[in-house]
Order: structure tokens, then sequence, then C-alpha cells
């Protein structure tokens, strides 16, 4: 399988052309469109899958296969500098090349998974768009969103990267504008794409940053050329991690540019359960995971990611906990757990980002499939004060829901416990890890329960609040809907013991963690750094290697362990393993902590919303901080008045300076042609016509003696000719 | 009763020549100048017939054959045209048609 891994971007492709080409005429079917979309994903899934029990069959170290397709761009000379600043030059050469090792394969394996049961449950939820119109058009769509968001974790290059990171944005655009009719979601749609742009020109000169230091895009390169010749904190490598984490907090809806996800929630749900939480959302995370050995070269950047991460966590969790609407709820939600998994990558522990990448990838897309359930059932109704009661007239759905509120609130044995745990556990001890950061993270994940249970129990427990129509109509769901939320919802479940933290590594969980272990898994890619490594928790990573008090010795008794890059000249960073049962007991610590801290979260909402009737009011009490978060502390209309009101005076005065300056100088120019096209009419008039026609007068007025002659009358002209003959007759005769 | 000469027939000739010249110069009918016209050739004719006949001479007498058929086609056309010209203008007076008139 692993020899034909390159198939899996092109395979959804298939559906693109057949769908995209045939669908609207000649086609004409939902069942086969749709199960065509599906299949698609689910071959690529397969392939994907085998690819990866291929490349788990291997040895670590060669766990990295990389293909070639075609020369994408060949043999361009470019000239760039080396350190003595110097004129030198490079070639551009990229390849179209792929690449399949421990990070991009995971990375398959949710996308094509999480992707194909979402495909499967759009083919239900997307059942009132007539096959011809709207329909094909979607699943073509989601099938070329599918294919791009591959060949971005598939690329073996920054330009291949981009190209994925382009294409889904183009997607993302499409999809949220589905309902192209809906001014809101053209509008939307319009938003995500600008915000995105800034995003993405920052990580275009990134990306050319790194090949004016490097001479080159292909990922080998860069990191080899970066791990062996740039020192920590180079100006440059600071600069270029900057830029790409820029294009991350687009992509990825980091402050500040997160407002363009909350209102992508106009695209269909199927939409915002694939595109903007569980895969296209998470490329940010990606980036900066792959791109691990940069961002471990520039602390300051580091310190960026991890704060804007912690920041954003706990700006939209707060925001998240207010809002009425499901969809946003679900949106807050996904930046909150974005910045999460951004505190992860930016305290050193990339690994765990991508764990939790992972673990959300499932729940939310569980979550958001099971809104879109509800919302299915009562017609498009979004606001939860219209709900309740739920549970009543849709178990499944409520039954899966209830397991993804639980695994995102953290509830220990659930997925999003594991991943979560980690984070903070990181956050408190990682290389960059402070224990403000800590207290930052345990207090969203205590934010994260509530709001979630404050939205469980509105919308499945308690009193209906629905009116009478809406509820003679609330109906389950088809199977082709609630099977792939129950397939979600075992995975929220059993999703997280992929990475089992270090002091539950006890018994059977024991076992389980020396077979599967998922930091174990990416660290050819993350270079185990900041990650629960077999030897034990580190407690104190890092730090700068050039320090040589840290580099050498051991700390607590035990040797310190050198984890040097394969391609690194010299170790990128130093772990050193502390006595086991401290760490242990700290873990244990945070654990309790953190796990008490969602407990009562969970419990506070049951307080407020869960006995009697639900009502905002305690919230309510808080006056100006409750307005903050009820208006999104105002960041849209911070941006309006700050950017877009800007851009619209420019855009103004630009008009001004086209109606007056250009403009005038048009008219003025049309002016002078008119005034002298006048002048030269008159030159014709007057004089060109004026001799020709005095040439005709003076001819007419020297001709009154021949027009005399010329009667018309045939017998005056006969009589001249007798009159002629008889004097020429005459002459002849008499002279 | 003096014997009919050569002259005698030029005579005539010449005075059918001028009353036909006449009728052309003087007549506003358009039928009546044609039949003028027919006069002038006939003068011709004659002058060629009297010629022949006073000169061994045949190839006049001849001609004058040919002549009348001219004269008849020249007729047909002649009467042809008046026809059509009638048509146009609604008169066959040569005075009323002066289109030609500088």
């Amino acid at each position: 399988m692993l020899d034909y891994f390159w198939l899996i971007p092109l395979v959804p492709l298939v559906g693109v052309v057949i769908n995209g080409l045939f669908a609207s005429r000649y086609i004409r079917s939902q069942l086969f469109t749709g199960a065509l979309a599906s299949g698609c994903m689910l071959v690529a899934f397969i392939i994907g899958f085998g690819s990866f029990m291929q490349l788990a069959s291997m040895p670590v170290e060669d766990r990295h296969v990389e293909i070639e397709l075609y020369d994408w761009i060949s043999g361009s000379l470019v000239h760039m500098h080396d350190n003595d600043a110097h004129v030198e030059s490079a070639t551009l050469d990229i390849p179209f090349g792929l690449q399949f090792d421990p990070l991009s394969a995971l990375m398959v394996l949710v996308v094509t998974g999480v992707g194909f049961l979402i495909h499967v449950y759009a083919i239900g939820y997307m059942k009132h768009d007539p096959p011809d119109k709207g329909f094909y058009r979607f699943f073509t769509y989601l099938n070329l969103f599918a294919s791009f968001m591959l060949i971005l974790v598939l690329g073996n290059s920054y330009a291949m990267m981009f190209i994925g990171w382009e294409g889904v944005g183009l997607c993302s655009f499409l999809l949220i504008g589905y309902y192209y009719k809906k001014k809101s979601a053209g509008d939307a749609a319009k938003k995500a794409f600008v915000v995105n742009r800034i995003g993405d020109a920052a990580f275009i000169i990134g990306m050319f940053t790194l090949f004016f230091t490097f001479g080159t895009l292909d990922y080998d390169g860069i990191f080899a050329g970066a791990a062996a010749n740039s020192e920590v904190g180079s100006g440059l490598i600071t600069f270029a991690t900057m830029m790409l984490f820029i294009g991350a907090t687009g992509k990825s809806a980091q402050i500040p540019l997160f407002v363009w996800l909350p209102d992508a929630m106009e695209g269909p749900t199927p939409v915002s359960a694939l595109i903007h939480a569980a895969t296209m959302v998470t490329a940010g995370v990606y980036m900066v995971v792959r791109s691990n050995v940069l961002f471990t070269l520039s602390p300051m950047t580091m310190t960026v990611v991890a704060v804007v991460g912690a920041l954003t966590a706990l700006m939209a969790a707060s925001i998240a906990m207010v809002q009425n609407d499901i969809k946003r709820v679900l949106a807050y939600s996904t930046v909150s757990q974005l910045g999460y998994m951004f505190l992860a990558c930016g305290v050193g522990a990339y690994a765990v980002g991508v764990f939790h990448l992972m673990t959300h990838a499932f729940f939310k897309a569980l979550l958001f499939m099971a809104a879109g359930s509800v919302m299915h059932a009562l017609h498009g109704e979004l606001d939860m004060w219209k709900m309740g009661n739920l549970r009543k007239y849709m178990p499944r759905t409520h039954m899966t829901f209830l397991i993804g509120t639980l695994a995102i609130a953290g509830v220990p044995g659930l997925a999003g416990f594991f991943s979560k745990d980690e984070i903070l556990w990181y956050a408190f001890t990682g290389p960059n890890g402070s224990p403000w950061l800590w207290a930052i993270g345990t207090l969203v994940a205590g934010m994260t329960a509530f709001y979630m249970m404050r939205m469980l129990i509105m919308v499945f427990y308690g009193d209906s609040r629905m009116d009478e129509h809406t509820e003679s109509h609330v109906h389950e769901n088809p199977p082709v809907m609630t099977i792939p939320l129950i397939v979600l919802a075992i995975l929220s479940i059993v999703g997280g013991y992929v990475g089992i933290p270090a002091n539950l590594r006890i018994g059977p969980l024991e076992s389980l963690h020396e077979t599967v272990d998922i930091v174990r898994w990416l660290e050819p890619v993350t270079g185990g750094h900041g990650a629960g490594d077999d030897n034990g928790e580190a407690e104190a990573h890092a730090m700068i290697p050039d320090s040589p008090a840290i580099v050498a010795p051991a700390i607590g008794g035990e040797a310190a362990q050198v984890l040097a890059r394969p391609i690194a000249q010299e170790p990128a960073f130093v772990l050193t393993a502390e006595g086991e049962e401290h760490n242990t007991a700290l873990e244990w610590t945070l654990m309790l902590i953190s796990t008490g801290v969602a407990l009562a979260g969970i419990g506070l909402a049951y307080q407020i919303y869960g006995r009697g009737k639900p009502t905002d009011e305690p919230a309510k009490r808080f006056g100006g901080l409750y307005a903050a978060l009820w208006n999104k502390y105002w960041v849209d209309e911070l941006y309006e008045a700050a950017f877009v009101q800007r851009a619209k005076d420019l855009g103004k005065g630009l008009w001004v300076f086209d109606d007056a300056v250009l403009d005038g100088t048009v008219e003025g120019v049309a002016a002078a042609t008119k005034q002298s096209g006048t002048a030269s009419s008159e030159f014709d008039n007057r004089v060109v016509d004026g001799a020709v026609n005095a040439a005709a007068n003076s001819v007419w007025s020297g001709s009154w003696i021949f027009r005399a002659l010329q009667t018309g009358m045939v017998q005056n002209y006969a009589l001249v000719i007798a009159i002629g003959a008889f004097v020429l007759v005459s002459a002849y005769l008499f002279l | 009763m003096a014997e009919l000469g050569l002259n005698h027939y030029l005579l005539l000739s010449a005075l059918l020549f001028g009353i036909g010249v006449a009728g052309v110069l003087i007549r506003r009918n358009v039928i009546m100048v044609l039949m003028c016209m027919e006069l002038i050739f006939n003068a011709a004719n004659i002058n060629l017939i009297a010629v022949s006949r006073f000169r061994p001479d045949l190839t006049g007498q001849v001609f004058t054959i040919f002549t009348i058929a001219v004269a008849a086609a020249e007729v047909a056309i002649g009467l042809g045209l008046v026809i059509a010209m009638f048509r146009n203008s609604t008169t066959v007076n040569v005075d009323e048609i002066h289109l030609l008139k500088g």
C-alpha cells in the first residue's frame, strides 16, 4: 500500500471530476453523487490505513517515504544571500513531491476517516437539496476540499503545503458561501477569505524567508540546514517562524485572526464539522508541528505561540459561555481547543498538540454533527432557548452528544481527558511551560465543561421550549446520519487511549501504552523533546544548547539524556529525567486539579441550568463582564472601526482621487478633443466647402450663355442643325 | 411638253426635303415630326433612284430597297419611343418635353 500512498489525494479528485462535470446534467441522483463522494473518501482512507500499517511495521528510522510525481517548478536561478552577505545564487526546484511519515500518516487517517463519516452524514443532512443543483455542488466542493487537505498534509515542501493551504481556503470559502442567496452566508464567506488572506500573506513571507536563508523549500533541506547552521534565536529563523505562525493564526483561527471562524458557521453543518472543526482549522497546528525544528530554534516565537494559544483558549471559551446559538458555541469551543493545541506546541510538546488535534477531530466533529442533527430535526432552529427535552425525541443524537460533551469537558476515561491533561502537564513542565500557562489552561478546562454542559442541558434536558408546530415534527434522524455519530462517539471514548499519561501507566494501561503510543509514534517527526518518552516523564526540558551548564550533567542522580536530532550536529534539546516519584506526584496533583475544575464546571452548569427553569440571570449579574462576553469582546466592532472602516476610507479617498483627478483628466481630454473636432468641422464647412462652392458658383455664373443654348427642345436643336447645314452648304456652293 | 430630265426629279426631291425639314422644325405633334422625317427619307430615296435611272448603274436602286427596310425599322422604334414617352409624360408635344434643358 505504501507504494501507492500518492494516490490518496488523487482519489477524491475522481469524485470531483465525475460529480462536478456530470452530476447536474446526466446523473441527477442523490444516491449516486453521495455514494461516489463518500466512496472516494473510503478508498482514500483504505489506502491511507494500509500505508499506515505498512509504515508502522517498518523500523522507526526508516519511517519516511517520499515520492516526486513530476517537476512542478524547475531550474529557475534565484539570487540569495548567505551569512556573509555576498550574493549567491540557488536554483529554485520544486518537484510535486509527496511524503508519508508518521505525522502525515496520522493526519491522513484523521482527514479521510473523519472525512468519510462526515460525507456519509452529509448524504442525509443535505437530502433537501436537489441532486442537480446544490447537492452535487456540495459534494464536489467537499471532495475537492479533502483532496487539497491531503495534499497539505502529504506535501514534502512548504510550496506543496501552500498548494493545499490555499486550496482548503478556497473550498472553505465556497462551502461557507454554499447558501449564496443568503447575504449573511456570502458575507461570512468573504470575511473568512479575506482574514485568511492576511495569514496567507504572512505564510508566503515566511516561506520566502526560509528560501532566502536555506536556498530550498523542501522540509528535509530546510530542517537539515536549520539544525546544522542556525543558532538558537537567530533573527531570520525567528522572523520566518513568526510569519509562519501568523499564517497559522489565520487558518487556525487564533488571536488576532480568529474572527472569521464563528461567522463561518453560516455554512452547512457537515462543513462546520469537517472543515471548521476537524481538519482545515488544524492545518495551522500541523504546520507548526511540521516546522518544529524551526520553532524550537526560536524561543521567542515559541513563547508567542504558547501565549497566543493560551489567551485564545481563554477568550474563546469565555465567549462560548454566554452564546445562545448552538453552532456558535461550538465554533468558539473550536477556537478555544485550537488554542490548547497551540499552547501545547508553544511549550514544546508538539506530539501532544497533534494528540489533541486528533481527539478534538473526533469529539468536535461528533458535536457538530449532533448539533446538525438537532437542527435538521428542528427545521434549522439554532437558538438553544427554543429547544429542550430533545432527549425524549432523539435518543441516539442525545446519547452521542452526551458522550461528545463528556469527552470535550475532560471527564476521566474519555478522549478529551487524556489529551487535555497531557497539554496541561506540559504547559506546567514543558520547555517553555510556566504555572501561568497551566493556570489559564486549567481555567479554560473548567469553562469548557461549563459551556458544554449548559448547552447539553438546554438542548436535551428540562422542559421543552419548542413551539407546538416544531415539536410535533421533531423526529430522530435516519441511520445514514446517526451511524456516523455513533462511530465518532466510540472514537471519542477510545481515542484517548493512544496517549496515556505517565502516572496512569499501570496494569493493563501500561501494556496498552507499550503497544500504542501516539507520542512515541510521532517521535521521528517531533524529535521526542517535550514529549513523554519511554524513559519517564521529563520534567525540565530544554534549554539553550550552547549553555554548557545544562548540557552536561545529571540532575537528581540520573544521567541526562541528550537527545540529538538525527540530522543535527549539536544537541538541540536536553532532556533531564528526575525521580519518578516527584514527577508522578506532581502529575497526579495537576491531573486531580484539572479534573476537579472540569467537574466543578459541570456542577456549576447543572446548578444554574439543570435545576428548575434554565436561566442566564446569574450570568447577567456580572454586568459589564457579561456584556463583554455577550458582545464577543467587541472584537468585530474593533476590527470594523480599526481596519474595515479605514479600508473603506482609503477606498473613498481613492474614489475621490479617481473622480477628481483621473476622471477630470479624461474628461478634459475628451472636451479638448470635442473642441478641436468642432473647430475642424467649422474649417471644413467654411474654408474647404467654401472654396469648392466658389469654384462651382463661378462655373455656374460663367455658363449662362451655354445654359441658354440648352433649351432641351428637340426642334431647337434640329433648327440649329438645319441652319448650320444651310450655312455650310451655302459656303461650299458660293465661296 | 419637254422630256422629263434628271433635274425634275432632283427638284421634286428638293421640294420634298424642304417640306420635310420645315415639318420637323415646325410641327409640335411628335407623330407629325416622325411623318415629316419620312418625307426627308423619301426625298433622299428619290435622289438615289433618279440618279440611278439616268446613269447605267443599278446600285442606287438596290440601295434604296435597303433604305426603305431600315426606315421601316426606324419607324417602328420611333413609334415605340413615342408610346413610351406618352406613358411617362402624358403628352406627345415635343415642346413640352425638355428634360435636357440646361
